[in-house]
C-alpha cells in the first residue's frame, strides 16, 4: 500500500511539473523514475501472487471428508464413552524441554516454534507425552481418559500412503495402580470392539511384552547395551523379511550371527495359551527372571481375554516389537488381514490401525519426586482408518451426505419471499433442520434439483393457494408424492416423516 | 503459558456447549470443514493489519515457512480459492493461536477455539446477512446466557458518516480503529478485531455479554483468486471461550457438579473371587452397547464400588455375588434409591 501511496505521490509531481510547463528534462526525469516505480510495483504484486496450498504433508477436510471423518469418531467415541472413559484435552504446543528426551531417535521430527521472545514451545509429538505431563502436573494417580486430536511430525510424508506431517491421533488410556492385567485385557477389549463396529475387514491383534523380549535377548546372548537397537530391528520384521532384518542386526549393528539365529528362531512363534505354556516350559526362557514374569502377565491376560471372549483375534506375537522406548509390560497392534484395494497399498504394507503397551515409568519422569503412575493405553490409526472407509466409500458409489438437512422450504411462485423467510423461521425455532434458497423468486425446478443434489428429503412448499387454505405443500424428494398438510401441524408431520428413514 | 488443559470437567462443559453451537449451524444447512493448523506463513501475510504481529510462527528448520492458524477466515478464503467454488455454506470449529499477553479474566487465551460459520456466494441481497444473525440469536438464546443485544452497522454508513463529518479518506481507517476502541473503554468490553481491508462493508456486532464478532468481508476471497476474481462472504464467529468462561462460572456458583462421564451401570461383586463373574457380564453388557464399568480389582469391597457410582454419578449397580451366580440373576440396584431388583 505504501508503495501505490508514492506511486501516486509522484504522478501528482510530474502532473504539477507538466502544468507548471518546468524543465524538460526535469518533467522527463521525474516521469522516467515514475514508469520505474509503476514497474517495480507490477513486480511487488508479481510476487505476492503465491500458490496456493496447504503446507507440506498437511490436507484440508472438505464436506464429504468431515462426514466420512463423523462417522469414525461417533463409533470410536462411542466405544470409550461406554468403557466409561472421560475426555480432556491439552493445548497443541508444549514446552520444548517436556518433549525432550521422550522420543529417541524420533525427535529431530518436532516443530518447533519460533523464538519470539517467551518460552520455547513446539508442537505435540504424540498424545502419549502431554498425557504423562497432565498427570504429573496435577498430581492425579488414576483416570481413565481419552483424547482424540491432531499431533504434528516433521517426517518425509507420503500422502498417497496415508502418512502426514499433520494428522489425528485417538488415544484411550488407564493410569494407576491396579490388580495387574484387568486394565491392559479392557484395552484390548475397546480395540476389538472399535474394529469390529467399524467392519472394516478381519483384523489381528498381536500381543507380546517388553519384559519378554528382554528375556529371550538376553537367553540369545545379545548384549544388554544392544537390546533397544536390536529391538528396533525385530521391529521391521512386520514390513520386511527376516533375512534383511538378520543382516541389519548381524551387519550394521554388530550382532553375533549365533545370537541372530537363536533369535530368529523365537520371532517366528506365535499362537495363544498353548504357546504361552510351552515357552514357560523352554529351558532358557524359564531360567530368566523378566521372560517369566513377561510369560505369568501373557498367561493371566489370555484369561482375561477369554472371558472377555475375544481370544479368536488375539496372537501372542514373539515378533511384535514396537519402536517406542516407554514401553515397560505388554504391547499390542492390531492389523487389517485383507486390504481390497491391494494396487493401491505397497506388498508388505503394515495394515496396522491401533498400537499401544504398557509404560509404567513415563509419568514419574515428569513428577518432581519422581512418583510413578502406571499406564496402558492404546492409539487408534484414525487416518489409516480414514483412507479406508473414504476408498470404501467410492468403491460402494454409496452418496453420503454432507448436511442433515431435513426440509427445503420452497416457493411455486413470485413475490413469496417474505412467506418462506416467515415458514422457515417457524422450523428453525422447532428445532427443525431446513433450509431455502438465497433468491427472491426462485424456480421450483432449481429449488428441487437442489434437494435431489443435496439429499433433502422433503420440501415445504408455499404458494398462494395454500397460504389462503392455511396448509403447506409437502413434498417427498425420493417418490415425488404430495400432500397438504396444515401449518399447525407441520413440524409434527416432518418429525414423523424423518424419523423413519 | 496462556494455554491450558482441560480437565474431565471442563471438557465435558465445552463438549455440551460446543455441541449446542454445531447442532445450531447444521440445523440451518451448513457442512463442515476443517483445515490445517499450520499454514504456509506467506497465506497469512498481509491479512490481518495490526495482528499480524501476534502470529505464531514455526522456527526455520529448513523447509517451507509456517506459522499457526490466526483465525478460520483467512484458511477458508483459501479454501475457496484452492477449490475453486463460488458458493458454499460452512462451519468450522476448531482452535486457533494468538501471540498477545492473556488476559485472564477476561478469558482470552493464547490458544482458543473458534466457531465459524459463514455464507460464501453471489445471491439476492442480505438474505444470507438475515440467516447470520438469526443463527446468532438461536445460540445466544439456546445457551440462556440472559438478555443480549446484536449491534449491527455497516461500513458504508461508517464511511459515509466520517465522510459528512470532514475526515479525509487517507484517515478513515485510524479513525474506525478508535472508534471500534469505544466498546472498550465505555463498556469494558473486549472490542472487535480490526481487519483493515480496504472497501469491505462489514456488520458489526457486539454482543452485551460476550464477544461477537461478524462481518461482510466481500474483498477477502479476491486477494487470493488469480483473476481477482470476487467471492462475497458473509458469516459469524461466535466468541466461545468467553461464553465458556460464564458457563464455568454460573456451574461453579451452583453447585452442581457435571457428570464427566456416561457410564449406566457398573458391575459389582460382594464376595471374593468373583472376578471371572464381573468380566463376563460386563463383557455381555459392552457387547449389547450397553454403557458400564467395573473395579479394577480382583476382590473389592462392595462399600467401595457403591461409593464410586455415588462419586462419579453412575445410576445402577448390577451386583452378582455367590447366591445370584447360583440362582442364575443378577441384582439390579438403583444407586439414588438403594431399592434392589433381583433379575
Amino acid at each position: 500500500m505504501a508503495e501505490e501511496a508514492a506511486v501516486r505521490a509522484q504522478a501528482e509531481t510530474v502532473r504539477r511539473l507538466k502544468q507548471d510547463k518546468a524543465d524538460a528534462d526535469e518533467i522527463a526525469k521525474e516521469v522516467a523514475k515514475l514508469l520505474e516505480m509503476k514497474a517495480q510495483l507490477g513486480t511487488d504484486e508479481g510476487k505476492h501472487k503465491f500458490v496456493l496450498k496447504t503446507p507440506k504433508g498437511t490436507r484440508d477436510f472438505g464436506p464429504k471428508e468431515m462426514a466420512i471423518r463423523e462417522r469414525a469418531f461417533k463409533a470410536i467415541i462411542s466405544c470409550f464413552k461406554r468403557h466409561g472413559a472421560e475426555v480432556i484435552d491439552t493445548p497443541v504446543f508444549e514446552l520444548k524441554e517436556t518433549l525432550t528426551g521422550k522420543y529417541g531417535e524420533d525427535s529431530k521430527l518436532i516443530y518447533d516454534l519460533k523464538d519470539q521472545g517467551g518460552e520455547l514451545l513446539s508442537l505435540r509429538y504424540d498424545l502419549t507425552v502431554p498425557f504423562a505431563r497432565y498427570l504429573a502436573m496435577n498430581k492425579i494417580t488414576n483416570i481413565k481418559r481419552y483424547h482424540i486430536a491432531k499431533v504434528y511430525r516433521r517426517d518425509n510424508p507420503a500422502m498417497t500412503r496415508g502418512r502426514y506431517r499433520e494428522f489425528y491421533q485417538c488415544d484411550f488410556d488407564i493410569a494407576g495402580q491396579f490388580d495387574p492385567m484387568i486394565p491392559d485385557a479392557e484395552c484390548l477389549k475397546i480395540v476389538h470392539e472399535i474394529l469390529s463396529d467399524l467392519q472394516l475387514g478381519d483384523f489381528v491383534i498381536k500381543v507380546n511384552d517388553r519384559r519378554i523380549l528382554d528375556g529371550m535377548f538376553a537367553v540369545c546372548g545379545v548384549p544388554d547395551s544392544k537390546f533397544r537397537t536390536i529391538c528396533s530391528s525385530v521391529d521391521k520384521l512386520d514390513k520386511v523379511p527376516w533375512e534383511e532384518v538378520r543382516s541389519e542386526m548381524v551387519g550394521e549393528k554388530g550382532l553375533s550371527p549365533e545370537a541372530a539365529d537363536r533369535i530368529g528362531e523365537y520371532v517366528q512363534l506365535h499362537g495363544g495359551l498353548d504357546l504361552i505354556e510351552q515357552l514357560l516350559q523352554d529351558p532358557k526362557l524359564s531360567q530368566n527372571k523378566v521372560a517369566k514374569e513377561g510369560l505369568g502377565d501373557m498367561k493371566l491376560l489370555f484369561e482375561y481375554l477369554t472371558l472377555f471372549g475375544i481370544t479368536g483375534k488375539i496372537s501372542f506375537d514373539l515378533s511384535l516389537a514396537r519402536g517406542l522406548d516407554y514401553y515397560t509390560g505388554v504391547i499390542f497392534e492390531a492389523v487389517l488381514l485383507q486390504q481390497d484395494n491391494e494396487h493401491l497399498e505397497e506388498p508388505l504394507s503394515v495394515g496396522s490401525v491401533a498400537g499401544g503397551g504398557r509404560y509404567d515409568g513415563l509419568v514419574g519422569m515428569f513428577d518432581a519426586k519422581g512418583r510413578k503412575v502406571p499406564c496402558v493405553g492404546v492409539s487408534i490409526g484414525i487416518e489409516r482408518i480414514f483412507s479406508i472407509l473414504e476408498q470404501r466409500l467410492e468403491a460402494s458409489e454409496e452418496k453420503i451426505r454432507t448436511t442433515e438437512t431435513q426440509v427445503l422450504v420452497a416457493s411455486a411462485q413470485k413475490k413469496l419471499l417474505e412467506e418462506r423467510l416467515k415458514l422457515i423461521s417457524e422450523l428453525w425455532d422447532a428445532g427443525i433442520k431446513a433450509e431455502m434458497l438465497y433468491k427472491k423468486n426462485p424456480k421450483l425446478l432449481n429449488q428441487l434439483q437442489y434437494c435431489e443434489e443435496t439429499g433433502i428429503p422433503l420440501v415445504a412448499i408455499v404458494g398462494e393457494q395454500e397460504l389462503k387454505d392455511g396448509v403447506v405443500k409437502l413434498r417427498i424428494v425420493a417418490t415425488r408424492e404430495e400432500v397438504n398438510v396444515r401449518r399447525e401441524s407441520l413440524v409434527e408431520e416432518i418429525r414423523i416423516r424423518t424419523s423413519q428413514c | 503459558q496462556g494455554t491450558r488443559d482441560h480437565a474431565p470437567a471442563q471438557a465435558a462443559l465445552r463438549e455440551r456447549l460446543l455441541s449446542a453451537v454445531v447442532s445450531c449451524f447444521k440445523r440451518h444447512g451448513a457442512a463442515a470443514i476443517d483445515t490445517p493448523v499450520l499454514e504456509l506463513r506467506e497465506t497469512l501475510v498481509g491479512k490481518y493489519g495490526e495482528g499480524a504481529k501476534l502470529i505464531y510462527e514455526l522456527k526455520d528448520q529448513g523447509g517451507e515457512l509456517l506459522a499457526l492458524r490466526y483465525d478460520l477466515t483467512v484458511p477458508f478464503a483459501r479454501y475457496l480459492a484452492m477449490n475453486k467454488i463460488t458458493k458454499m455454506k460452512r462451519y468450522h470449529v476448531a482452535k486457533v493461536y494468538r501471540r498477545d499477553n492473556p488476559a485472564t479474566t477476561r478469558g482470552r487465551y493464547r490458544e482458543f477455539y473458534q466457531c465459524d460459520f459463514d455464507i460464501a456466494g453471489q445471491f439476492d441481497p442480505m438474505i444470507p446477512d438475515a440467516e447470520c444473525l438469526k443463527i446468532v440469536h438461536e445460540i445466544l438464546s439456546d445457551l440462556q446466557l440472559g438478555d443480549f443485544v446484536i449491534k449491527v452497522n455497516d461500513r458504508r454508513i461508517l464511511n459515509g458518516v466520517l465522510a459528512v463529518c470532514g475526515v479525509p479518506e487517507s484517515q478513515f481507517i485510524p479513525a474506525c480503529c478508535t472508534m471500534d476502541k469505544l466498546d472498550k473503554v465505555s463498556t469494558g468490553l473486549m472490542g472487535r478485531h480490526f481487519w483493515s481491508w480496504d472497501g469491505c462493508l462489514r456488520l458489526g456486532s457486539v454482543v452485551a455479554v460476550l464477544v461477537e464478532k461478524s462481518g461482510r468481508y466481500d474483498g477477502l476471497v479476491g486477494m487470493f483468486d488469480a483473476k481477482g476474481r470476487k467471492v462475497p462472504c458473509v458469516g459469524v464467529s461466535i466468541g466461545i471461550e468467553r461464553i465458556f468462561s460464564i458457563l464455568e462460572q454460573r456451574l461453579e456458583a451452583s453447585g452442581q457438579k457435571l457428570r464427566t462421564t456416561e457410564t449406566q451401570v457398573l458391575v459389582a461383586t460382594p464376595q471374593k473371587h468373583l472376578l471371572a463373574a464381573r468380566m463376563k457380564l460386563i463383557s455381555e453388557l459392552w457387547d449389547a452397547g450397553i454403557k458400564a464399568e467395573m473395579m479394577y480389582k480382583k476382590d473389592p469391597k462392595l462399600l467401595k464400588q457403591l461409593q464410586y457410582c455415588e462419586d462419579t454419578g453412575i445410576p445402577l449397580a448390577a451386583i452378582v455375588g455367590e447366591q445370584e451366580l447360583a440362582d442364575g440373576v443378577v441384582k439390579l440396584r438403583d444407586v439414588a434409591t438403594r431399592k434392589e431388583v433381583r433379575m
